[in-house]
């Protein structure tokens, strides 16, 4: 019965994917275009934008018309809903790295030191945002909380980042405007994770039906 | 889960039918809170219809119904041998699938249930029709023709006018079975608006297919099947998260 209807879920599910590796592309160019300074990465990125803006709507349309022909209840509703909201963060997502390779366009000077940061909170919240997708379509509340409380690496290499950047401010080494560029990377990076966060919270949702607070939730 | 109350209207316990062999209605309990809307779902077969009609003992006239256990109406079981049988019915009015006007006047359908009760003065006659004509809001319509027959009316209205019937004998309860499911989606707007004002004054519990007017008009469902049920509780609750899988099943679509 409503095999029809499954059979579009499926697909509802296959274009999240899509979306989501959208997503991690952005993000992977934004940073292997600063970090190695390859200008043709960075223009790439704000076409993989608007490849994500384009998927946003599309998925936006299916879900709307899932909405009128299946009238869903339950489990369909929460895991249409879901999707809906899911797509306005992976649309952020991919804004946001458009935002970095934006900076990374005219960014002069460079410090290896902070490379090490910025890869790693690239690389963390890259994984985030595929792990929020992989929980939603596998229905797999474990791996959602596991991309939560992944958070907290991206936020703590944000926090020792922005020690080393005042630190460099105070010593004059480097130049205030690179050091607050790489501020700004930085807490792009950082946002992020955050959306990845609010990702899986909303698979939390269509799984369980409720937003449980952090205390209530089951540890890892 | 929907807490017992004092105040709820009906509370039955431990409720089994019997047509012939065929057990109908297994072990139900169920407690209906008086002046909301109660909406009872689930496949067909599977006893909602059943238990609307044991709620007025409208399952008497059904040869070998056989019923074991308790339906209580403020407190008093309506199926103690004290019980009249007619003031029940009165206090409990039902309206069914498919509108059934008598072949008579308009006026006459809805005066027909106060003559029987013994009313015959023409003025409080007519008080009753404006008003139960009004409370099932369609006296706007029907005002002007009241002398005409009730037959010449389309499906929504006929419908109306006998919601207008059963609430002429000024009931408590008002049962609805499939009330909506022969009418365009118009008609069936206009009722779903009515119940929902009806329900300021009267406990209301409808048995219908149609999960979305469960959803727009219901405080409380039942989830029945196979005789049982399977999950009773607050509408909203019931139709997002709800506790059972079978009742998931079969609210999405994918049972039943």
């Amino acid at each position: 019965m409503r095999n029809r209807f499954d059979a579009e879920l499926a697909q509802l599910n296959v274009e999240l994917i899509k979306m989501g590796s959208l997503c991690e592309l952005a993000i992977t160019d934004a940073m292997s275009g600063l970090l190695e300074d390859k200008d043709e990465l960075l223009k790439l990125v704000k076409e993989t934008d608007n490849e994500i803006d384009e998927k946003e709507r599309e998925i936006e349309n299916m879900c709307f018309k899932l909405m009128l022909q299946q009238q869903p209840v339950a489990r369909d509703m929460r895991t249409i809903s879901a999707a809906l909201k899911m797509i306005t963060d992976m649309e952020r997502i991919g804004d946001q790295a458009s935002d970095i390779a934006e900076i990374a366009e005219y960014i002069e000077g460079d410090d290896s030191k902070h490379h090490t940061h910025l890869k790693s909170m690239a690389e963390s919240s890259a994984a985030m945002v595929r792990a929020a997708i992989k929980s939603f379509v596998d229905k797999d509340l474990d791996l959602a909380y596991k991309v939560m409380k992944d958070d907290d690496i991206v936020d703590g290499h944000f926090e020792e980042m922005r020690k080393d950047l005042i630190e460099l401010i105070r010593g004059e080494e480097t130049s205030p405007e690179l050091c607050v560029d790489l501020l700004m990377i930085a807490k792009y990076c950082e946002r992020i994770g955050d959306h990845a966060v609010n990702i899986a919270e909303w698979v939390e949702f269509s799984i369980t039906g409720v937003h449980l607070s952090e205390e209530l939730r089951d540890p890892i | 889960m929907i807490e017992r109350n004092v105040m709820d209207k009906f509370t039955i316990n431990d409720l089994n039918l019997y047509y012939g062999d065929f057990h109908a209605l297994k072990s139900v309990n169920l407690h209906l809170p008086a002046k909301e809307i109660t909406a009872f779902i689930g496949p067909s077969g599977c006893g909602k219809s059943t238990l609307l009609k044991t709620l007025n003992r409208m399952n008497d006239l059904v040869e070998g119904c056989k019923i074991t256990g308790q339906v209580m109406l403020d407190g008093g079981d309506i199926y103690a041998p004290k019980t009249d049988v007619n003031l029940l019915r009165r206090n409990v009015g039902m309206v069914f699938q498919k509108p059934n006007p008598f072949p008579m006047s308009i006026f006459d359908n809805v005066a027909y249930g106060p003559r029987t009760h013994g009313i015959r003065s023409k003025l409080e006659l007519e008080e009753i029709v404006e008003k139960s004509l009004r409370d099932a809001a369609i006296w706007d319509e029907l005002k002007d023709r009241l002398k005409k027959s009730a037959l010449g009316l389309s499906g929504g209205q006929q419908q109306r006018l006998c919601i207008a019937r059963a609430l002429a004998v000024d009931p408590e309860v008002l049962l609805m079975d499939e009330a909506t499911s022969a009418l365009d989606p118009i008609s069936t707007s206009k009722i779903e608006d009515l119940v929902l004002e009806l329900k300021e004054k009267y406990t209301i519990i409808m048995v219908t297919h149609n999960m979305q007017q469960a959803l727009r008009i219901s405080d409380n469902t039942a989830f029945f099947l196979l005789g049982e049920v399977i999950e009773y509780d607050k509408t909203d609750k019931l139709f997002s998260v709800p506790s059972n899988k079978k009742t998931e099943d079969y609210i999405t679509g994918r049972f039943g």
